[in-house]
């Protein structure tokens, strides 16, 4: 490791606390969020230097950027603060901070005492990949041999989805936005085709090389949200058929194919060997589908929704 | 001090500064702030713990790990907020005599 190297990741090792710090004492609101997001961007950054590819893009468009767009559109509701404020007597922070310095250093005591090489599960992976179906290690780990864990994943996601509709008070509807200017709709129009045709090209390539079903699916979600930012489309709502079609068919498909091993005799999510490569595409697709409807679903329940049958009024300044 | 003890000891210290910003926050979205902060460190230690291979290519199953990890922590996010708006919505409406009262949305 060169010291441009080691430069580099000791001065990204020393900004992201620090960023996570000043996001957190900072007096407004906005601020916090802003520095948030910039601070989403770095660790995305620290990923990449990392060697962890598949989780930056992850990071960069879910963590980072579908997180912050939802914090953002929590403005709309919460009731203005203007500074910063900090519940607790002095004597108990002092205590507290006194503990979390203590846990630091023990941790990082034990961190410093782990052994400096170790294979970890790359070696079993190594050899198991063959017969996965995909050549990328992280995607035969995530669709494959932890496809329990994706499996759950999805549930999760979809129980999500529904909590967070399930919050909406009945007979609310969320007003179009209106733009006010033309260069919103006109950005999108020229970014959203060249966004369909990434995240097609990271779902395809999620077999051999970084990409998959959930950063393709991230970028869609956050096309969805672009547009429905700029007024081209109407935010979706579960009481449609379509919505619920379209957020059913990943996981339920996905369960499907876990789940058929279990009637040929053997174990749950044991593919056929033959048949791996496919079947991995084919759930991957499906589920991109719901994953960027499950975002989507995430956004407008987080911002301000009116009441059936008043007349629209202008947004107030928060 | 290699790269990954780096990075390791940075997650640690986010996770204790996003712990301190919870307790000690009052406002509920920097209490969300400062969970995904410490989500942020966990994911950090995880991936710099897999970056110790010998070969150099770094342990793929804690990247999926995190992966997994990110995604779910942004359905709990949207579910925090969620549920942070219908609080605040609960307590006006328990509260009718506030300045609050006043605005046509309901919200």
């Amino acid at each position: 490791m060169t010291a441009a190297d080691f430069a580099l990741d000791a001065v990204l090792a020393s900004v992201l606390p620090f960023l996570a710090w000043r996001a957190l004492v900072t007096d407004l609101l906005p601020k916090a969020v802003v520095l948030f997001i910039a601070f989403g961007l770095l660790s995305a950054l620290a990923w990449a230097r990392l060697g962890a590819p598949d989780v930056a893009l992850v990071e960069a468009a879910v963590g980072t950027g579908l997180t912050g767009a939802l914090l953002m559109s929590a403005f709309g509701w919460v009731r203005p603060v203007q500074r910063s404020r900090q519940v607790g007597l002095p004597y108990q922070k002092a205590v507290l901070g006194a503990l979390l310095l203590g846990f630091t250093i023990g941790l990082g005591a034990v961190i410093l005492a782990l052994p400096r090489q170790t294979d970890g599960l790359s070696t079993e992976v190594l050899t198991h990949i063959a017969s996965s179906g995909v050549s990328h290690p992280v995607t035969a780990v995530l669709l494959n041999f932890r496809g329990y864990d994706t499996l759950l994943e999805i549930m999760v996601l979809l129980v999500a989805a529904l909590t967070v509709k399930s919050q909406v008070p009945r007979g609310t509807f969320r007003a179009d936005a209106h733009p006010e200017g033309p260069l919103l709709p006109a950005l999108v129009r020229l970014v959203i085709p060249g966004l369909v045709l990434v995240s097609g090209y990271l779902l395809w390539r999620g077999s051999d090389a970084p990409g998959g079903a959930f950063q393709a699916g991230a970028i869609i979600g956050g096309g969805g949200i672009l547009l429905i930012l700029s007024g081209s489309i109407r935010a979706p709502t579960l009481s449609s058929l379509w919505v619920r079609a379209a957020l059913v068919v990943g996981p339920a498909f996905f369960l499907a194919v876990a789940a058929a091993p279990l009637l040929a005799g053997k174990a749950l999510l044991e593919y056929p060997p033959r048949w791996a490569g496919v079947l991995i595409l084919c759930v991957e697709s499906l589920l991109t589908v719901s994953i960027a409807l499950v975002l989507v679903l995430f956004f407008p329940a987080a911002a301000r929704h009116r009441p059936a049958g008043s007349s629209p009024v202008e947004r107030e300044q928060t | 001090m290699s790269q990954w003890v780096l990075y390791a000891i940075s997650g640690v210290v986010l996770f204790a500064i996003g712990l301190y910003g919870l307790f000690t926050c009052e406002h509920v979205v920097r209490k969300i702030i400062a969970a995904n902060v410490m989500g942020s460190g966990v994911f950090l230690v995880l991936v710099a713990l897999a970056r110790r291979t010998p070969s150099g290519l770094p342990d793929p199953v804690p990247h999926a790990l995190v992966l997994t990890g990110i995604v779910v922590s942004v359905s709990a996010t949207a579910c925090a907020l969620a549920l942070a708006k219908r609080l605040e919505r609960a307590e006006d409406e328990t509260q009718p005599c506030r300045e609050g009262q006043g605005r046509s949305d309901g919200a």
